[in-house]
């Protein structure tokens, strides 16, 4: 266990170390807790295990050549920080985005949002104590790796998009191999929402459980499913259209205390099974559009050398994830900085810990989907 | 909400001095892609408590802070990037602060997301935030000298007796070929 008792000075108070490797803070964080038996004083987060300095190797190399980097963002949604960095350059440079670009990048985003869940609500039921769902829900993960790898080549860290496009056309029979993934994948959801969120034994262990309401949401930043759950009706692609959501339907799943408190953990893993669906139903209507497009899925820009400052919001997996780059006239950008879902989102955590067990700590840092390079960055 | 209504607003409530930046032309090649308003750090805290509790404007949503190190001129540009939920409008604020001493109004009572985003800042570009609960380090040491993110940043060579850098393993590699190389006989 790495959970080492570091001192107690008041009797009954202790302090004690959870993590930075702890199975399940979610990759290296560290929590220092004040706690008096199983019910924590205040759980203290301690961050930068991860910090990899991004935003500085993005004032080291071109603008084109931080793509790759834009990965490591958030390696388990790699795909929509790829979007925010390309959606942000462009917009400073002013480039146009072929048609068909814009779809292959709203495929790959949903498609990478959907294997996100897979591992947030996999990782959470099994933090919670259900071991089961976890492996099974993997299995539909590597399904969607599967058909990453063969539009981009790699499994985890894509590095798909381009600077006014896309790295690759999609393959030769990718699209009916989607189709068929997505009619595979509804009735899995289905399934993993009566086996798990509709459990009675996950029921009570997560409803009413650390709400957090609407203000408090809104003033501690929070943002995409976690802002939601807790009742506030706002979705990126929808409030703030990018790319081509405007062209397309789709729900924006909300919080709404169906079985205990709007704002709670069992709303917060609900709202993001509601985004399985529609990621599915966005991608079947992207591979119906992209067909009436030409083949261009790339415009590569000529010397890059903006000035000035812009800014791109995209909904990731992880909810808004805001790109902010500076640029001076020089190939490299001059500043960039990349406010993340989890950043925001482990910023409550010591205002939410007060009071709770510390196996609740699990479930909220769990039901918050937070993961651990996307803070440190 | 226009930025120019926007600037009207806060002129009316504040009384501080606002400088409205518009955005470069579309198609234009340089220039800020979004419209901003400059404030005086002076005026700051002011402008913050209007831009968030004033009905008409309420922004509740402290979207980004970013802090930008301009060593050629000598400053430091602070930019805040705020959304209404209420009102779905988005704001731009940049406040410029000295080099030397980058001392500003802390927001994070104000928007509670400043708090770690503050943090951050502080801990990479050294700007310091008057009045935040736990001013600290949030991604480096806390014992870590300087701040990584300035433009002039020289990381030193060891840190608590770790090298901070480490020899090229290639360079390594040959080295230890040519010391262990077979002796050439002369003569043959």
């Amino acid at each position: 266990m790495s959970e080492v008792i570091l001192a107690s000075p008041h009797g009954e108070e202790m302090t004690l170390s959870m993590g930075p490797q702890h199975p399940s803070t979610h990759g290296v964080i560290r929590f220092i807790i004040h706690t008096d038996g199983e019910v924590m004083r205040e759980a203290v987060p301690d961050v930068g295990y991860l910090h990899r300095s991004i935003e500085h190797i993005a004032e080291k190399c071109t603008y084109e050549g931080f793509m790759p980097y834009t990965d490591r963002v958030d390696y388990v949604c790699a795909m929509t920080a790829n979007h925010a960095w390309a959606l942000a350059v462009e917009k400073l440079g002013g480039l146009p985005v072929p048609e068909r670009a814009e779809f292959l990048r709203v495929i790959s985003d949903e498609l990478n949002r959907i294997s996100s869940h897979c591992v947030a609500l996999g990782a959470t039921a099994m933090d919670v104590g259900a071991i089961t769902p976890f492996p099974y829900i993997l299995r539909e993960r590597e399904y969607v790796n599967e058909l990453l790898e063969e539009l981009c080549g790699a499994r985890l860290t894509y590095n798909y998009h381009r600077i006014g496009g896309v790295g690759w056309d999609m393959p030769a029979g990718w699209r009916d191999k989607v189709l068929r993934f997505c009619d595979h994948f509804l009735p899995v959801v289905d399934e993993f929402e009566q086996l798990v969120a509709r459990n009675q034994i996950f029921i009570e262990r997560t409803r009413n459980l650390a709400v957090i309401t609407a203000d408090e949401a809104k003033s501690w930043g929070l943002v995409g499913p976690n802002l939601r759950a807790s009742g506030v009706d706002f979705d990126v692609r929808r409030d703030l259209p990018y790319s081509i959501y405007p062209r397309l339907q789709f729900a924006v799943p909300v919080g709404r205390g169906e079985l205990g408190t709007v704002g709670d953990c069992w709303d917060r893993y609900v709202v993001r099974i509601g985004e399985w669906r529609e990621s599915v139903r966005i991608v079947r209507q992207c591979l119906d559009l992209i067909l009436a497009t030409d083949k261009t899925f790339l415009i590569p820009p000529k010397k890059l050398r903006p000035t000035g400052d812009a800014m791109a919001r995209i909904e990731a997996a992880r909810g808004d994830m805001s790109c902010y780059v500076v640029g001076d006239g020089g190939p490299n950008a001059y500043r960039a900085r990349f406010r993340t879902g989890s950043f925001n989102a482990m910023g409550i955590i010591r205002e939410k810990s007060r009071g709770l067990m510390i196996a609740d700590l699990i479930a909220l840092i769990a039901s918050l989907d937070i993961v651990a390079p996307e803070i440190d960055r | 909400m226009e930025l120019a209504v926007i600037t009207a607003t806060l002129a009316a409530h504040t009384g501080a001095v606002l400088r409205a930046e518009p955005a470069a032309a579309a198609g234009a090649k340089e220039g800020p892609r979004e419209a901003a308003l400059r404030v005086d750090a002076d005026s700051w805290p002011d402008v913050a408590q209007a831009l968030r509790h004033d009905p008409a404007l309420a922004f509740d949503f402290l979207v980004n802070l970013t802090a930008v190190d301009w060593a050629k001129r000598d400053e430091i540009e602070v930019v805040y990037h705020l959304w209404s939920y209420v009102h779905r409008h988005a704001v731009v604020i940049k406040v410029t602060l000295p080099r030397q001493a980058p001392r500003i109004a802390s927001v994070a009572s104000i928007w509670h997301a400043a708090d770690w985003n503050e943090r951050e800042q502080f801990d990479l570009l050294g700007v310091e935030f008057v009045g935040h609960p736990d001013l600290r380090r949030l991604l480096m040491p806390e014992d870590w000298p300087g701040h990584p993110m300035r433009k002039d940043y020289v990381e030193a060579a060891s840190y608590r007796g770790m090298p901070t850098t480490r020899p090229n393993p290639l360079e390594l590699l040959a080295q230890h070929d040519r010391a262990h190389a077979a002796p050439t006989k002369e003569g043959e």
